[in-house]
C-alpha cells in the first residue's frame, strides 16, 4: 500500500517491480504534495531528515522509513529523537537559537513580530537549557518533551 | 589525564580525542567546514597536537588538586574563571566560540553527548548497552514496558567510543554483540527494541534477520527430539498465525477512516471525544457479550414454564421498554429462580416448578444443568468486577502519560515545540492553529513580562463577589432542580397508585405518562449547563484551563444530584413498597425506568444536535450573516457520554440487554454527531491540552460514575428484599443470600467443602474484613506517595548536577583553548623571527 503511495507521486519514475532494488528517488517537490505532508509547516525539514542525501530526495526505503516514524504506533522515543533531528536545522546536532527562531516562524508564518520571537526564544532555551551553554542538546530536549505528554505527531 | 577526571572512566575522552574523530557517515557540515578552514589557516596540527598532549600532561598533574572537587569548590572555581577571564581578554563565555582551534574541535565534535543518533556505530553501540541492561533487568522485576513509555527521561548508556583504531572491526563486533543480546531477549521485547532504534528500516530489518538465524541455528544445532521439535514448530506456527490474526484485527479497526476524517479538520480534541465514544462502546460489548452469553442464551433458550400472556406489540414500547417487552428476556422478572436443566420438563403442575429451588428433580441427566440464581448473582457480579479493573487500569496508565512529577517551568519551551497539532489537514484548520499558538505565545510573554501585577483589594474583593454570584447561581438552581425532580416523582408515584386503583384508565394512556419523568430530567440535563456558560461568561477566569475545569465541575455536581435523587426514588420509595402501586414486580419496573431514561436521553441528544448546531448554524449564516460555526463543546459531550454510561451501569442488574440498548445507542450517536461535526461545527478556538483531559474524563468515568453505579448495584443486592414472585432471587431475604445458599448447598454435598463454607462466612459477610481490606489500600497508596517524593527529590538533585557538569564542561574547554593559544603564539611568534631572518 505504501508503494502505491509512493508511486502515485511520481509515475514516470517509479517501476512496479521493486525486485532488484533500483535506485529511484523521487524529488522534494513531489513528495511534499502529499496530503499528510501538504500543510505541515515543517515538511521541508521532515522530508530532508529522512533522506539519505540531505536533500530531500527519498528512496523507498527513506520513504518507508519516514511513515514508519510518523505513525502512531512507534515509540515515543523514536519520535523523539526524530523531532529533534527535525527542529535542527544547520545539523549540528544542537538546537540554537537560530534554529528555534526558524521554527517559531514556520509555526506562527510571521504573526509575530521579531523583537516578540527573540523574547520567545530567548525564555524557552533558558528554560529546557540544562548544562548552561545556551543551546538545547538532545539531551536538553528529550527531558523537555518528556514533561509535555501532548507530543504527539 | 583520565587519573583527573571526576568523569566515569568509561569516557578516555582526553586520550580518544587526540587521534582523528570516529568515521562517522553523518558528521555535521558545520563542524565539518570549520576544520577545513582551521587547517587551511593553521597547517602546523601535528605539532599542535603533540603539544597540546605533552602540555595536557603537565596541566593535568598541576591542576589535579582544583579540579578534583568541581562540585564543591565551585566558589573557588568561579573566581579562577573570573581571573583567567581578566587574563584572557578573547575567551568567550559560551561555547559557540567562533576561533576554536582544530583539536578543540576534533574534541569537541567527537563527544558523546554529540553523537547520539548521528552514526550507525554510536546508535548500536548505545543499544547494545541498552540490551545488556533489559537483560540483566530481566532477571528482576521491571519490564520494558517501564522503559520505552514512561515520563522519565530515559536511562542511557553511552557508547563506548574509545576503541577507534580498528574502527571497521570495532562497529562489526558490537553489531555481533548486539545481535546476540537481541535474540536472547523475549520475541515481545525484541519487536520493542527494535521499534525504538533510530536506524533505517532496512537495517532493522537486516538485524531482525540475522537474530532470527541465530535462533533457528541455535535451535537445529541441538538434539532435540522429535516430540520437542513437533512441540517447537506448534509453538511456531501458533506464534505466527496469532500475529497475522492481530495485524488483521488492526486493519479492521473501526471506523479508521471516519477518525481520521475529523480529526483532519478538527485536530486531537474532538477525536478524542469520539475515541472516548468508541472506548465506552467496546466497554458496552464486552458487558454485552458476558451477560447474553451466561444470562440471555440460557434463559432464552429454556423459557420460564409459568409465564403470562403478553399484550401485541405496540410502537409505545420502543419508547417506553412496556408492553410487548414487559415479560420478556429483557428484563430480569422473566428470569427463572431454579436449576435449568435440559430433558427434564414436566409438562403438567407448572405451578410447582416455578417455586422449587432446584433440588433433586429424579432427572437423569446432571451435566446439563444451570443454577440460574447463582450465574445471575455471579454474571453481574464478576462482569462489575472486571470492568473495574479495566477502568482502574486505563486510569492509572492515562495518569501516567499525562501528568508529570516535575511539572514546573519550561512552559514556553513546550508551546514551541509540543502545541503544533500534526494530525490537521486542512488549510483553513492549519491556518486556525497556527494563530491560535500565536495568541497563546503572546499571552505567555505578556504573562511572563507582567508577572507582577498585583491586584488592589478592591479589584480582589469584586472578583470575589463576581464569582460567589456564580457559584450562587450555579448551586440554587441545580438545588431547585433536583428538589422538584423529587417531588415531580413524588407526584408520579402517587399517581401511579391512583391508577392502579382505577383499573378502568387506557393502558397505553398509562404507559406514555411514565415518560413524563424521564422527559422532565432531560429537559434540565439540557438546559442547566447553558445557564452555568451564561453564568461563567460573566466570571473572569485566571487561565482557560481553570474555566474548564469550574464548568465540568458544576455539570458534574448536577448530574450526580439527580441521578442521587433518581436512586432514592428507585430503591427507596418503590423498591421499598411496591404493593402500593400494584406492582408485583419492581425490578422489572426499574429496569424499565432506565431504559426509558436511556432513550429519552438519546432523543434529547438528537435534538440537541439539530437545534444547537444544525439550526444555529444556518441561523448565524443566514440570519446573522457571520461566517462564524458554533464550537463543539467537548467537555458537554463527553459529561453527557459519562451520564449515558451511568444509567447504563445502574441498569444491567435489572435489565440484562440494556448494554444491547447502549451500544445501537452509541453507534447511532457516532455517525450522527459525526455527520453535524463536519457539517456544522469550526474548529475549536480555545487551547486544550488533550491528553489531560483524556485523563479527567476517564478518572469521571471510574470515579463518581462507575463507583457510584456499583455502589447502588451492592446496595441493591445486599439490602433490598427482592420480589417475591418473579426473578431469580424470588422468596429470598435479600440477592446475596443466593451465594450463602449455594455454599451450604455445596457443604451439604460435599462435607469437605466445611472450609470453604467458613471461610465464606468470615470473610465475605463479616464488614471486619472490609475495613482491614480499605486499610491495607490507604496503606499502599501512601506508601506510593512517598515514593513520588523521593523521585521527585532525586529529580532536582540530578538537575542540579547536570547545571554543574556542563559548568565544567565549559570552563575544560575554555581553558583548553587558552592552553592551544598560548602554545601556538609562541610558535608563531618564532616562525615570523625565523621568516624574517
Amino acid at each position: 500500500m505504501l508503494h502505491g503511495r509512493y508511486r502515485e507521486l511520481a509515475p514516470h519514475l517509479v517501476p512496479l517491480d521493486y525486485t532488484n532494488n533500483p535506485d529511484i528517488r523521487v524529488p522534494l517537490t513531489l513528495i511534499i504534495t502529499m496530503p499528510e505532508l501538504k500543510e505541515n509547516p515543517f515538511r521541508d525539514r521532515i522530508v530532508e531528515t529522512f533522506s539519505e542525501d540531505g536533500h530531500g530526495n527519498l528512496t523507498f526505503n527513506d520513504f518507508v522509513d519516514m511513515f514508519s516514524v510518523l505513525c502512531e504506533t512507534s515509540p515515543r522515543e523514536l519520535k523523539t529523537i526524530y523531532a529533534f533531528k527535525i527542529y535542527d536545522f544547520n545539523r549540528d546536532n544542537f538546537i540554537c537559537k537560530e534554529d528555534l527562531e526558524k521554527t517559531l516562524n514556520k509555526l506562527t508564518k510571521g504573526e509575530l513580530t521579531p523583537e516578540e520571537v527573540t523574547l520567545v526564544c530567548d525564555k524557552a532555551i533558558e528554560e529546557a537549557d540544562l548544562d548552561g551553554d545556551n543551546k538545547l542538546s538532545f539531551a536538553d530536549f528529550e527531558n523537555m518533551i518528556s514533561k509535555a505528554p501532548d507530543f504527539l505527531r | 589525564m583520565a587519573r583527573i577526571v571526576n568523569f566515569d572512566l568509561r569516557y578516555p575522552l582526553m586520550e580518544a580525542g587526540l587521534e582523528s574523530p570516529v568515521d562517522e557517515e553523518g558528521v555535521h557540515d558545520s563542524f565539518n567546514q570549520l576544520i577545513a578552514e582551521q587547517s587551511q589557516n593553521g597547517g602546523l596540527d601535528a605539532l599542535e597536537l603533540q603539544e597540546l598532549q605533552r602540555e595536557l600532561d603537565e596541566e593535568g598533574r598541576d591542576n589535579v588538586a582544583y579540579l578534583s572537587s568541581p562540585g564543591h569548590d565551585y566558589g573557588r572555581r568561579q573566581e579562577r574563571w573570573e581571573a583567567e577571564r581578566e587574563d584572557d581578554g578573547r575567551q568567550t563565555d559560551s561555547l559557540a566560540g567562533e576561533r576554536w582551534s582544530s583539536a578543540t574541535l576534533k574534541i569537541l565534535s567527537s563527544m558523546p553527548s554529540r553523537t547520539i543518533g548521528r552514526s550507525r556505530g554510536a546508535i548500536i553501540s548505545q543499544y547494545y548497552n541498552r540490551t545488556m541492561q533489559l537483560r540483566r533487568r530481566r532477571q528482576s522485576r521491571p519490564s520494558i514496558r517501564d522503559f520505552s513509555r514512561s515520563a522519565r527521561p530515559s536511562i542511557r548508556g553511552y557508547g563506548m567510543e574509545g576503541d577507534t583504531t580498528d574502527s571497521e572491526g570495532a562497529e562489526l563486533r558490537k553489531r555481533e554483540h548486539l545481535v546476540n543480546n537481541l535474540q536472547n531477549l523475549s520475541v515481545s521485547d525484541r519487536v520493542r527494541m527494535l521499534r525504538g532504534m533510530p536506524l533505517s528500516v532496512a537495517e532493522k530489518s537486516e538485524l531482525r534477520m540475522q537474530a532470527m538465524q541465530k535462533e533457528q541455528r541455535r535451535h537445529s544445532g541441538r538434539q532435540i527430539p522429535c516430540c520437542s521439535r513437533l512441540k517447537y514448530y506448534i509453538i511456531i506456527a501458533v506464534r505466527q498465525s496469532w500475529y497475522s490474526w492481530l495485524s488483521f484485527i488492526h486493519s479492521l479497526q473501526l471506523w479508521q477512516v471516519a477518525l481520521k476524517r475529523v480529526s483532519g479538520r478538527f485536530g486531537t480534541g474532538v477525536l478524542s471525544y469520539f475515541l472516548f465514544l468508541k472506548t465506552l462502546l467496546f466497554f458496552n460489548l464486552f458487558l454485552f457479550l458476558v451477560t447474553g452469553a451466561f444470562l440471555v442464551l440460557p434463559q432464552a433458550v429454556h423459557p420460564p414454564l409459568f409465564s403470562q400472556g403478553r399484550p401485541s406489540f405496540s410502537g409505545l414500547e420502543l419508547l417506553t421498554g412496556a408492553g410487548y417487552f414487559s415479560d420478556s428476556v429483557m428484563y430480569y422478572g422473566y428470569y427463572s429462580n431454579y436449576t435449568l436443566r435440559k430433558s427434564c420438563r414436566v409438562d403438567t403442575g407448572g405451578q410447582n416448578m416455578s417455586i422449587s429451588n432446584g433440588t433433586g428433580m429424579d432427572c437423569p441427566s446432571k451435566r446439563h444443568s444451570y443454577n440460574m440464581p447463582m450465574a445471575y448473582f455471579f454474571t453481574i457480579g464478576v462482569s462489575f468486577f472486571i470492568t473495574g479493573i479495566i477502568l482502574v487500569y486505563s486510569m492509572s496508565k492515562s495518569f501516567g502519560q499525562s501528568f508529570r512529577i516535575d511539572k514546573s517551568h519550561s512552559i514556553l519551551a513546550m508551546k514551541v515545540f509540543c502545541s503544533w497539532d500534526f494530525k490537521v489537514l486542512k488549510k483553513s484548520s492549519v491556518k486556525l492553529m497556527s494563530e491560535n499558538i500565536c495568541t497563546q505565545l503572546k499571552e505567555l510573554l505578556a504573562e511572563v513580562n507582567h508577572k507582577h501585577v498585583k491586584n488592589t483589594v478592591c479589584q480582589k474583593l469584586w472578583r470575589l463577589t463576581v464569582h460567589g454570584i456564580a457559584w450562587t447561581i450555579c448551586i440554587a438552581s441545580t438545588t431547585g432542580c433536583v428538589i422538584g425532580i423529587y417531588y415531580f416523582s413524588e407526584h408520579m408515584h402517587q399517581n401511579l397508585r391512583l391508577f392502579s386503583r382505577n383499573t378502568h384508565q387506557n393502558p397505553l394512556l398509562k404507559e406514555a405518562s411514565m415518560l413524563a419523568l424521564p422527559v422532565v430530567v432531560s429537559v434540565i440535563n439540557l438546559l442547566l449547563p447553558g445557564l452555568f456558560n451564561a453564568a461563567a461568561w460573566m466570571e473572569d477566569y485566571d487561565s482557560p484551563s481553570v474555566r474548564t475545569y469550574v464548568a465540568i465541575g458544576r455539570n458534574l455536581m448536577l448530574k450526580v444530584s439527580v441521578l442521587g435523587v433518581l436512586c432514592y426514588h428507585w430503591l427507596g420509595r418503590v423498591a421499598a413498597d411496591p404493593a402500593s402501586i400494584n406492582l408485583t414486580c419492581w425490578e422489572d419496573f426499574v429496569g424499565q425506568e432506565l431504559y426509558r431514561f436511556l432513550i429519552m436521553d438519546f432523543i434529547f441528544t438528537l435534538l440537541d444536535t439539530l437545534f444547537g448546531e444544525f439550526l444555529w448554524r444556518l441561523f448565524s449564516e443566514k440570519g446573522l450573516k457571520r461566517r462564524r460555526r458554533p464550537v463543539f463543546d467537548i467537555a458537554r459531550n463527553v459529561l453527557d457520554l459519562i451520564y449515558g454510561q451511568t444509567l447504563a451501569w445502574l441498569g444491567v442488574l435489572f435489565t440484562p440487554l440494556l448494554p444491547a440498548v447502549q451500544i445501537l445507542k452509541l453507534l447511532l450517536l457516532f455517525y450522527i454527531k459525526k455527520g453535524s461535526v463536519m457539517m456544522n461545527c469550526q474548529a475549536p478556538r480555545k487551547p486544550y491540552r488533550v491528553s489531560q483531559m483524556t485523563t479527567i474524563f476517564i478518572t469521571l468515568l471510574c470515579i463518581p460514575s462507575f463507583i457510584g453505579a456499583s455502589v447502588c448495584v451492592t446496595y441493591t443486592m445486599w439490602s433490598i428484599t427482592p420480589s417475591s414472585s418473579c426473578g431469580p432471587f424470588r422468596q429470598l431475604k435479600t440477592m446475596f443470600q443466593a451465594g450463602k445458599r449455594w455454599v451450604e448447598e455445596l457443604e451439604k454435598d460435599n462435607p469437605s467443602l466445611s472450609m470453604l463454607a467458613r471461610a465464606h462466612a468470615y470473610l465475605v459477610e463479616n464488614p471486619f474484613f472490609l475495613f482491614v481490606g480499605a486499610g491495607i489500600f490507604l496503606i499502599v497508596i501512601y506508601f506510593h506517595s512517598q515514593v513520588v517524593d523521593g523521585q521527585r527529590k532525586i529529580i532536582s538533585l540530578l538537575q542540579e548536577q547536570i547545571e554543574n557538569e556542563g559548568e565544567d564542561k565549559k570552563f575544560l574547554i575554555t581553558r583548553l583553548q587558552s592552553i592551544h593559544e598560548q602554545k601556538r603564539t609562541p610558535t608563531r611568534r618564532l616562525t615570523s623571527q625565523d621568516s624574517t631572518c
